[in-house]
């Protein structure tokens, strides 16, 4: 088997993990949009862990990024300039709150707790995301 | 104190599994998304081990534990909107909001670029649709 394979399911395993004990802990979904997005409105007694949560991940990537080969480093795709990256974080934000979460709020806690609304709200940003890598191929080709 | 350091614990599992993965890798993210092209289906191994250990945690937990229960809400037309708006994004970039901020882990220049703008765009929906929390 593809060691990317072996290596993807891991690491959704630390990810799955993680969101769990995070749940556990604070009782609250950490989706990263809403974790994120929260802190740009915040609530008085929800900084503190929403803050601390992030940093971890930041933390926990970093680490990764140091100390193994297998971590992924960031490489950016062909024919995609800053502007384009700022529209894309533009629209994945308005997008993620909007829609009330994002691949780890809707496709890991809200599908993994069984809510139906986060598994039609995956199926169609996959959906979409898969149109839009369609149609910049064909564009960019 | 202690749900503090747990709280770091569960984000560095979390920014850990990203990095391990791949899914900090923005190639990786469009490749899954590029069926008709050349196809990539880490990301699907991804949430399987995702959903299988939080799935499985969170059906043994609920009975002992106090925890949430399903967050599902009636389907809104937001919900649509911000989903298909969120997937031309994540196309686009390759980007969702986790990968974006573990890079900073990588102290990569591109997420000083993409974070803010996707601040920003929280900033105007919740502006705009009075979001709460």
């Amino acid at each position: 088997m593809n060691s990317d394979y072996l290596y993807g399911f891991l690491g959704g395993c630390l990810i799955g993990g993680g969101s769990l004990l995070a749940l556990i802990v604070t009782g609250k979904i950490p989706g990263v949009s809403g974790v994120f997005g929260r802190l740009l409105k915040p609530k008085e007694n929800e900084i503190h862990w929403r803050l601390i949560f992030l940093f971890g991940l930041i933390t926990g990537a970093g680490l990764l990024f140091a100390l193994s080969e297998q971590a992924s480093i960031y490489r950016l795709p062909d024919g995609r300039s800053w502007f384009v990256y700022a529209m894309a974080g533009l629209v994945v934000g308005f997008g993620t709150r909007l829609g009330g979460g994002c691949t780890s709020g809707h496709g890991v806690c809200g599908m993994g707790m069984g809510a139906r609304d986060s598994m039609l709200a995956t199926a169609v940003f996959m959906a979409a995301g898969i149109v839009t890598v369609t149609v910049f191929r064909f564009l960019t080709s | 104190m202690k749900n503090g350091i747990l709280t770091f614990i569960a984000g560095a599992f979390f920014g850990a599994g990203l990095a391990l993965s791949g899914m900090t890798d923005p190639l990786k993210v469009t490749a899954f998304l590029d069926v008709f092209g050349f196809w990539d289906p880490t990301l699907a191994f991804v949430m399987g081990g995702a959903l299988l250990v939080f799935t499985t945690g969170y059906f043994l937990l609920r009975g002992t534990l106090e925890l949430p229960a399903n967050p599902g809400e009636k389907i809104s037309s937001n919900l649509v909107l911000g989903a298909i708006l969120f997937g031309i994004g994540w196309g686009l970039g390759g980007f969702c909001p986790g990968p974006a901020i573990a890079n900073f882990g990588a102290l990569r220049s591109e997420s000083f670029v993409f974070v803010p703008a996707m601040a920003l765009g929280m900033i105007l929906v919740q502006r705009i649709y009075r979001i709460d929390g």
